[in-house]
């Protein structure tokens, strides 16, 4: 009896200590230098540089471009997007924004982060940042809830002087994301990423696996997740645990120790 | 020692090998898909104005030639390109000699690297500024064939042939083929001339740069002819119609159209049940518009009601706005259920001051994805598992008072056992 007091007192410990240790978010993208980043910015939706998160990469340009490139972004996790302008030493004053949109082009919003800034004359560099709401592995078709797929970053001057049009920048672009973990775990799931074309390129991939140029082939470095893990699973079985060993200590305070007093001993 | 040195021949040999192997093909792929071979024109002005020695010292005229010298030599295989003047032949003073002064100095072809450079290198300022007449002619010269087409304008002053407008010009082209654009750089440029260059870049979704020294020149002509080079998806020209009954059927893949302020464009999409319905669309604000804009997509059955919508507005300098939405069509229990008929509706509400042109229409890029319908959503959480302290309690509170009383109930049954 006490052995398995002290066991199920053990185990109860254990699942506590278990329970939210397996919980805890990790951030997921480590930081890796690559010298295969991307030098390159696409000009359009169609043409966007494709990158990897937690890479960054660069860009040169001219004032007035519209810079775009285009990232993963899986179930659970919550992108940052942060972009740094290198002005030229002269310059009238400019204003740079960052938009980020989904897989259908759709604007998505920004939690936090300075979307846009101005750089007064003279400035070096502008930084910019946008804290993307947490990717959901399903949501309503008449939601814009960020969904798994490909994401596409406009980089753009929208407030300058004639004078600075065309004049020469770099870009810097870095998206790391934070593993929301299991909070954001909602039930349910797309059969495809929204990833444009992704129609075409199955079909594609069927008849002849040397399609040429596609939309988007984007996918994450690890592939797009199942959907079906998440934390959850740790927490209620813990749960059930707990239940079951609560259950086994409740019943035993009712037997108290040894023989019922009233039930005569020689019965 | 002998079987180093046949290791050694092994090595040579399958390095021939390997060489063979990547030359030929290369050859062979580009006489297969020279009809998909993107296409560069590089377009020169020789104007008079090229003389003016302010480039890191040297003129104008210089600076471009050491430019293309260095672009010629860096530009990828499978580039067709070709090199086009503008005021190059004609010195005198009359206007109407002057604006037709455009010649093919190269033609849109494999390139050649010494002929195109000794070509190049016979180039000495002379006339006028023809942009609108020579972007025309770069257009044409770009004609055929089904890979991505670029025009590279290099100028050093604006337009001298009013009143064909270049900027107008450049959206004739945009309208007429599909992927066609136009990049524009400026020398050592003023206000009115960097507003016209940018606005010909604008018109096509082309950029426009302010050059003030040579190598800012080789590399952004450099950088440009790469992009060209990467192989993009060509959009299949489409046109939609002013109502559903008389839409065009799409299927999956990417179209282009062209909608005029204020139109309206129908498309119909077929969506078998079980099917997901993704579309996005995207207008380009090609020409000097109001800085108020939005577009509106709407999925509306063949019945006229509305299923799902993607709207999006936007405020100030923007090249293009864009939205989309998801339909995914429900299972249905017939086993031979036909496919719905869904109706695109696009609307814009861009407009422009009383001068500017409205036709053609702003172009319209429509992605159409019909894929597989999600897994729907049973419970908010994920397979309706639960998560967080409150739970743990709950359930070991719970199973506490189960045990609780699973024990009293046994106890009561056992004494009234024992009193029987």
């Amino acid at each position: 009896m006490r052995i398995t007091r002290v066991v199920s007192a053990t185990l109860l410990a254990l699942g506590l200590a278990a329970g939210p240790a397996a919980a805890d978010s990790t951030p997921s993208a480590s930081p890796s230098e690559d010298s295969s980043a991307p030098t390159e910015a696409g000009t359009s939706f169609r043409t966007a540089a494709e990158i990897d998160q937690g890479r960054t990469v660069t860009a040169s340009g001219s004032a007035g471009d519209y810079l775009y490139w285009s990232f993963p972004a899986d179930a659970g996790q919550r992108p940052t997007v942060k972009a740094k302008v290198k002005l030229p030493q002269e310059h009238a004053g400019q204003t740079w924004q960052i938009d980020v949109y989904d897989g259908l082009r759709r604007r998505q919003a920004c939690q936090y982060g300075a979307q846009a800034r101005t750089a007064a004359p003279g400035t070096a560099s502008v930084d910019l940042a946008c804290v993307l709401r947490t990717v959901r592995a399903w949501s309503e078709p008449w939601a814009d809830d960020p969904l798994p797929g490909t994401y596409y970053v406009r980089l753009t001057v929208v407030g300058l002087k004639t004078a600075d049009l065309g004049l020469p920048m770099d870009a810097e672009l870095r998206v790391d994301s934070e593993d929301i973990g299991g909070s954001a775990a909602v039930d349910g799931s797309l059969a495809e990423p929204l990833v444009p074309g992704v129609a075409v390129t199955s079909e594609a991939d069927e008849e002849d696996a040397s399609a040429s140029a596609v939309l988007s082939s984007i996918e994450p470095e690890d592939g797009w997740s199942s959907g079906w893990w998440s934390d959850r699973w740790v927490w209620t079985a813990v749960g059930g645990i707990l239940a079951a060993l609560a259950g086994i200590g409740g019943y035993a305070l009712t037997r108290g120790s040894g023989r019922p007093t009233r039930v005569p001993p020689a019965a | 020692m002998i079987r180093t040195q046949r290791l050694a021949a092994g090595v040579c040999a399958l390095l021939a090998a390997l060489a063979a192997g990547i030359a030929f093909p290369a050859g062979a792929v580009a006489d297969e898909t020279t009809a998909s071979a993107p296409k560069v024109d590089l377009v020169l002005d020789v104007s008079g104005s090229m003389r003016a020695k302010d480039i890191d010292g040297g003129t104008r005229m210089a600076a471009a030639k050491q430019a293309f010298n260095e672009v010629l030599d860096a530009t990828p295989e499978n580039v067709l390109l070709g090199i086009r003047t503008l005021g190059a032949n004609y010195p005198g003073d009359d206007r109407k000699a002057g604006c037709k002064d455009t010649a093919q100095l190269y033609p849109v072809g494999p390139l050649d690297r010494t002929e195109a450079k000794t070509a190049v290198a016979t180039l000495s300022p002379t006339g006028w500024t023809p942009i609108g007449p020579a972007l025309l002619k770069a257009a044409d010269d770009l004609d055929g064939g089904t890979g991505s087409k670029r025009i590279v304008l290099i100028s050093d002053g604006e337009d001298t042939c009013a009143p064909l407008d270049p900027c107008e010009v450049a959206r004739e082209i945009a309208a007429k083929g599909i992927g066609l654009t136009i990049d524009t750089l400026g020398l050592v440029p003023n206000v009115k001339m960097r507003q016209q260059l940018s606005c010909i870049a604008e018109a096509t979704g082309g950029t426009y740069t302010s050059v003030e020294h040579t190598d800012e020149l080789t590399d952004r002509v450099n950088q440009l002819v790469d992009r060209a080079a990467d192989p993009v998806v060509t959009p299949v020209a489409t046109q939609g119609a002013d109502s559903c009954a008389k839409a065009p059927t799409l299927k999956s893949g990417l179209y282009t159209d062209r909608e005029e302020f204020g139109q309206e464009r129908w498309y119909r999409v077929d969506v078998d049940p079980g099917q997901e319905l993704r579309a996005s669309v995207s207008v380009s604000a090609d020409r000097d518009m109001n800085p108020d804009y939005g577009v509106l997509l709407r999925a509306v059955t063949v019945h006229g009601r509305e299923i799902v919508r993607g709207e999006a507005a936007g405020i100030g300098r923007t090249d293009v706005i864009s939205t989309g939405l998801r339909y995914p069509k429900a299972e249905s229990d017939e086993d031979e259920a036909p496919a719905e008929t869904v109706c695109l509706q696009v609307t814009n509400s861009f407009s422009a001051a009383s001068g500017v042109k409205t036709t053609p229409g702003m172009p319209l890029e429509l992605t159409v994805d019909v894929v597989d319908g999600p897994s729907q959503a049973s419970d908010v959480a994920s397979f309706g598992l639960g998560r967080g302290w409150w739970l743990l309690g709950a359930l070991v509170l719970t199973g506490f008072l189960a045990g609780l009383l699973w024990g009293w109930l046994s106890r009561w049954r056992v004494s009234i056992w024992r009193t029987n």
